[in-house]
């Protein structure tokens, strides 16, 4: 499904380009010019995040996932939960059959929705490029509400879940 | 180097944890760097598209239409825009901050960028059928609807907590993009 959307996203934007390219070039060039510049703006950022995430899917393998946020309950494994997927940037792709297993294996479903909602809107690790697009009161606001707001969610799924 | 240090510091502490690893036991550190290799290939075809967007964005979109669109006075129709060009795109939160910037280059309001990328992380179209087929059906619609009202909350509570100098701030830092 990801691919579907990328593969989409990649022919929308060069036909785009190629249609503005015959109609005005000089304009086009800029864009692309642009584009570039961004892109190595934060390409260095982004090598260290793929290196974060190549490192982290090694050392920490489902095994040792489950054995963090798995077995325990309450608050204490929600907490566990949130802080692994505040710092963890795994791909919901990989995550959700990841998650499924977990829940299957006994886990709560408090500590899932929490750890599936840090994943997603939380990323202590992305921090510096946020700061450098939204400022440092933006980001860090928007992380600490995610993450409060986590809880809260996770909290209500509980309720009504079970 | 020192402010190549200072500036790149995520970076050479991941190169210098690949390292320690890879000395320590070469078996994880292979798998690591493999890892990360796949995940390069995969993210150079997200960004490519992503990154073209932006500098068409930046160059042909007017400023005072993206204001007209999603600026202070945008209301209604703006939160609508942020929240459907947020729900449909997949794609991790950092890929998007890039496009956030510009947003806010081209003058959009705070509020609505912060819809845009809360949307994006945890309301997302393309992947709630693969949600559903993993997580099962309530726990989706549970997910989607608590979100929906958690998105609105986080960004009007950003909003409401920034003063004037710090909105100051926010455009003139995206100005230099």
């Amino acid at each position: 499904m990801n691919t579907v959307f990328t593969y989409s996203l990649l022919r929308f934007s060069s036909t785009f380009t190629f249609f503005l390219f015959s109609e005005r070039q000089e304009k086009t060039l800029l864009s692309l010019k642009k584009a570039w510049k961004m892109f190595t703006g934060v390409l260095p950022q982004f090598v260290a995040i793929l290196l974060f995430v190549g490192f982290a899917l090694a050392v920490l393998s489902p095994e040792t996932i489950r054995r963090l946020i798995g077995e325990e309950t309450g608050f204490i494994g929600m907490l566990l939960a949130s802080l692994v997927g505040a710092v963890s940037l795994v791909p919901v792709m990989i995550a959700f059959p990841i998650v499924a297993e977990l829940l299957e294996n006994g886990a709560g479903i408090i500590q899932m929705a929490v750890f599936v909602s840090t994943l997603t809107t939380v990323g202590l690790i992305t921090i510096p490029i946020e700061t450098k697009y939204l400022g440092k009161k933006v980001a860090i606001l928007r992380n600490m509400l995610s993450f409060a707001f986590s809880f809260i969610t996770a909290y209500l799924m509980g309720v009504f879940l079970k | 180097m020192k402010t190549a240090i200072k500036k790149y510091w995520f970076l050479f502490v991941m190169v210098l944890c690949n390292l320690i690893i890879w000395t320590y036991d070469p078996e994880i550190g292979k798998t690591a760097l493999a890892f990360s290799g796949k995940n390069f290939i995969n993210f150079r075809f997200i960004l490519t598209p992503v990154f073209i967007c932006i500098g068409l964005m930046d160059v042909w979109v007017e400023r005072e239409k993206m204001i007209r669109i999603m600026g202070a006075n945008s209301g209604v129709k703006g939160i609508t825009v942020a929240i459907l060009s947020g729900t449909i795109t997949a794609v991790p939160i950092y890929v998007l901050l890039p496009v956030a910037g510009v947003l806010l280059k081209k003058g959009c309001r705070i509020s609505n960028v912060v819809l845009f990328l809360c949307t994006s992380a945890s309301i997302r179209i393309p992947l709630l059928l693969f949600e559903i087929s993993s997580l099962g059906i309530s726990f989706t619609l549970m997910r989607f609807c608590l979100n929906l009202f958690a998105v609105f909350a986080i960004a009007f509570i950003i909003e409401g907590l920034l003063s004037d100098k710090d909105r100051k701030e926010i455009y003139g830092n995206a100005e230099k993009l």
